[in-house]
Formats: C-alpha cells, structure tokens, sequence
C-alpha cells in the first residue's frame, strides 16, 4: 500500500514506513534515546529529500521524548531547572544551527557535512560507550563493583563562575557548560534532525557529574522543547516538515518502543550499552562507507524545489 | 490568465523556429488533438497514470498515409524549472561535490511517445531546432561556465540520470493508427510526476519533414488532504509547524496514557 507525502512530494510504501518506525521505536525504548539518530539516516536510505528528513526526523523526535518525558514527570526524575537553563543554550543552538543549515544547503554541501557530522559523532560517541561498557562487563565477569560517579571529585568545569543551585539535583554548578552543552545540542537537532540524547546523557553524566537518575529525565525535558523549535521553525524557513510521514512514524515510534521497553528491561544496564554503542558505531560505520567508497552515481541532479 | 498567456507564449516559441523551415513547401495537412481530462489528480495512493491522446490529421493525402508517410510525436512536458547538476569528486580520500552546472529552464518531467524512434522520423538538426525528445531537448548552461568543455559531459549526465530515474521517458511505439487518419498516443506518468501545469505537445512528420504542431494544457494537481496540507505548509508555515508540533505531543502522550504500567 503506498501512500503520498505531501510535503516530500513522493510516494513511498506505508508498510516500510512503519516498519522503520517501529524499528527505531524499539530500539529507542530499549535504549532510552529519541531515536532522531537512526531516523534521519534511515529515511534519507529511503529516498525522502534530506531536507525533508531532517525536519520531519526532529518531530518524532518530540513524539518520542514527551512520552518517555511524561514518566519521568511521574516518577519526579527531571530537574526542570538544570533543563531550562540547557534549554535557553539549546534554543540559540537551534536557532544557529537553522542558519548553517540554510548555509549549506546553499553552497550544495549540507548532504556532506550531515554525513561527515553523523561519522564523527556516531564514530567518538559509539568507540567510547564501547569502551566503557566493555570495562564494565569486564569487572562484572570479575564481580568488582563498579562506581561510575565519584562523589567530591571535582574537575575544571566545577571551578567555573556563575554558580547555581540546582535543588533537584543536589549540585551547585555555573550555568556556563550547562548552557554550552545545550547550546551544542541545539546545533545538532537543527542540522542533523537528532535530539542529541545519545551525546547530551554522557556529558551530564562524566562532564558535569549530575545524578545519573535525573539526567535522562532532564535531557528528555529539553530535547522536547528544542525539537518543537526546530520544527516550527523548519517549516516557517524551508516549508520542509512532512506531517504524513512524521504521523506514520510516530504512531509506529510509540508502539515500537513500549515493547523495546520490555525487552530492555530484561538486560542489564551495561549489555545495553555495549549494544547501544554497537548499534550507533554501525550506523557510524555505514555512513562512513559511503563516503569513502566510490559511487556508483558521481552526478546528482537537484532542482529548485526540494533537492540539494 | 498567466496559464493561458504562457501556453500562448510557449505556442510562439513553438512556431518561431518551424516558420523558417516549414515555409518553402505549403502544406494542407492539419493536425487536431484532445485528451480525456485537462487535470490528473494526485491521491494519497497516486502511483502513476496512463494518459491517453487521441488525434486526428485532416487533410492526409491517402496515398501516403497508405505508405506510411506520417509520423506523430506526442511528448508531454512537466513543468520548467533551473536544475543543476552536481558532480561528485574524490578530495582527501572522501567523495565531495565539487563541479555543477545549471541548466535553464528545464521540464522536471518528460514523456515521449511515437510512431516509431524519433531519430528516423525526421533529420537531428531539425529535431534539436524543435526541441523534441531528450536527446534534443535544449541544455543551456546559466552563467559562467569556463571553456564549455564540461558542458557535454554534464549534459549527458543530466540526461541519463534523469532516464534512469523513470521521470524522463520514451516509448517509439506509444503512437498508434487506430484508422487511415485517427491516432491514439499512450503516455505514462510516473509516480514522482511533478505538480503543476505540464503541456502536451503533438508533433505531425510527412516524411521527414515537419508539417504542424499543437499544444495542449494539462494540470497535475494534488487533491483533498494532500493539496490542504501543501497549501497549509506554505502559506501558515509557522501555525503548520505548531500542528505538526502539537500532533507530536498528542501522540507522545497518548502513548504514555494507554501503555502506563505504573
């Protein structure tokens, strides 16, 4: 069964639609992320303009946050705080990464840099999980315990000023990495259509040293809110968010991860991680194939429209 | 009105060049067209569609007709738009664009349809004066392109791309003699055909030589739902991005309502 996508302009098999949806759903609710990181790529292996992935990949993001948000709310693990100042960072990240966005699609090179910025993320942010996850069951093979935060130690970020109290989390910290590091965020929800969760839950956790059990619910809080501005303005700028296909994935996304929830809750934290960084050094890989091996096609055609 | 003044501006386009050519030999044939509908509709389920013309030459000398003498050329053209073509090359080990070309008003669709392979219907010459098939169609660059030395290069790629992608098609059998002077010319439209105004043009060959041409109008519009999106993505850009938001939220919540366990 097909189905037109207005805004994308072409018309694709509802069934694979879906079926990448719940694909990413799965594994997203499995692993905790917004999935953006998987979403994008895959659509853009579809065919769908990456223009159109993109923006259309940061809405299921919100989909996909708020409900994994909304339990977190109830089970009172988000620091509304900590995420509102990361949000003010994220929104003049998106607001900066829109504008390289327009950029580069411009000068014919925004398929090149989306491609270059997955590798390299994808790449450090997989080797590193891989590492961690793989010491971690190490030490359980050998039954050592493992502390992953260690309290009272302190590095260079806690010497900076404008230091804040965040209650919820119990830390006093400057507000100067914690709007940074949404600041960083923000670009890559604009360029890359991800939420950033996958870079943003690490950083917190070994860079600014905030409770493991309010991180994932806090990241959650402001990817929400900088994927909804990415969108709206997306679709004021370059008229390129394709509600059809953005409604059939999420539909698929929520359904898919409440059953990667199950399953994940059935492994233990570290498998998860090594998996997680598996599977994101796998899409790294990919991506990164592509650009070194010769193509097949070396011309491409781009029309006014939608193309670049 | 500014469909129809380009319809008339692209039928003086069309007669510029032929007057030229067609004035030494007087010619008494006519040619007339029609199609079944002046709109094809995109659904949420448009896979493609088959248009039918059906034509007719009036005052076909019968001896000829008889030997065959006449070709048609039917080619239905999309919509025009400036289209680059980019190349590809390897710097630093990865693949970059790094050459494009721009060619002028080019249609994003193109289908062809005739009595037999155009490049036996009439002389090359006449035929890129014409503009006809995409072997003829004009390329012209935008702007600066140096020496024109890539110009080919980038032509033929715009071509066989743009074949091979199914969006520029041809058919040297689409036109059919259903009796001594009424034809039918079958053309597809492929999934991805482009909204818009395309233009039906019908070619008419007495052995070898072009004799007349018409042109017809033909919409391809989106429909219902698809059509109100497109046009509410457009012209409320930032309340669409605030639906497709809140869409998200409906449905991030509703999620977390129907499968809460705790």
């Amino acid at each position: 069964m097909t189905v037109y996508l207005p805004i994308a302009e072409l018309s694709v098999n509802i069934f694979i639609i879906l079926g990448m949806g719940a694909a990413v759903g799965f594994l997203s609710g499995m692993f905790g992320v917004g999935g953006g990181f998987l979403i994008t790529p895959l659509l853009i292996f579809y065919n769908i303009p990456p223009v159109v992935a993109v923006a259309t990949g940061a809405n299921q993001v919100v989909a996909s946050s708020i409900s994994g948000a909304i339990t977190h709310f109830r089970r009172g693990t988000i620091d509304i705080k900590l995420g509102t100042v990361l949000l003010c960072g994220g929104l003049v990240g998106a607001t900066v990464g829109l504008w390289i966005f327009s950029l580069l699609r411009r000068i014919g090179q925004l398929d090149l840099v989306i491609s270059l910025a997955y590798v390299l993320l994808l790449g450090t942010v997989g080797s590193l999980m891989l590492w961690e996850s793989i010491n971690a069951l190490r030490r359980a093979a050998k039954n050592e315990t493992v502390t992953l935060k260690r309290p009272g130690h302190h590095n260079w970020v806690h010497r900076l000023p404008l230091k804040m109290r965040f209650k919820k989390s119990k830390i006093y910290l400057s507000v100067i990495p914690v709007a940074v590091l949404g600041f960083c965020i923000g670009i890559l929800t604009s360029v890359m259509g991800v939420g950033g969760g996958f870079i943003m839950v690490p950083a917190m956790i070994y860079l600014l040293r905030i409770p493991t059990n309010v991180v994932v619910g806090t990241s959650l809080f402001q990817i929400i809110f900088v994927s909804a501005y990415t969108v709206i303005v997306q679709a004021s700028a370059n008229y390129t968010v394709d509600i059809v296909l953005a409604f059939v994935l999420m539909i698929a996304g929520v359904i898919g991860a409440q059953y990667g929830v199950r399953v994940g809750q059935r492994l233990r934290g570290e498998q998860l991680r090594a998996l997680l960084a598996l599977l994101v050094l796998a899409v790294g890989i990919r991506l990164a194939i592509e650009l070194v091996i010769p193509p097949k096609e070396v011309y491409s055609i781009v029309s006014a429209g939608l193309g670049f | 009105m500014r469909i129809v003044s380009r319809l008339v501006f692209a039928c003086l386009l069309l007669s510029a060049p032929l007057a030229a050519q067609a004035e030494p030999v007087d010619f008494t044939e006519k040619l007339d067209i029609g199609i079944s509908t002046d709109e094809i509709a995109i659904t949420s389920d448009f896979r493609g569609a088959d248009l039918t013309i059906f034509g007719a030459i009036d005052g076909a000398d019968p001896g000829l007709l008889a030997q065959g003498k006449y070709n048609i050329v039917v080619a239905l053209e999309g919509p025009k738009e400036n289209t680059t073509v980019r190349k590809k090359e390897r710097v630093f080990g990865i693949w970059i664009n790094t050459n494009s070309m721009t060619f002028e008003m080019v249609p994003e669709s193109y289908s062809l349809s005739s009595t037999r392979d155009i490049e036996t219907i009439a002389p090359p010459g006449d035929m890129n004066n014409m503009g006809i098939g995409v072997d003829h169609m004009p390329l012209t660059p935008v702007g600066f392109v140096g020496d024109g030395s890539n110009l080919t290069e980038f032509r033929d790629a715009f071509r066989r791309l743009r074949e091979t992608t199914g969006i520029y098609q041809r058919d040297p059998g689409g036109v059919q003699f259903i009796s001594s002077s009424l034809f039918k010319a079958s053309l597809r439209l492929p999934a991805d055909v482009p909204n818009g105004s395309h233009i039906v043009r019908a070619y008419l060959f007495r052995d070898g030589l072009f004799v007349a041409a018409k042109a017809l109008e033909l919409r391809v519009v989106k429909t219902g739902l698809e059509q109100a999106i497109t046009t509410a993505a457009h012209q409320q850009p930032f309340l669409y991005g605030l639906v497709a938001v809140l869409l998200a939220v409906v449905t991030g919540w509703l999620a977390s309502v129907v499968f809460r366990r705790d």
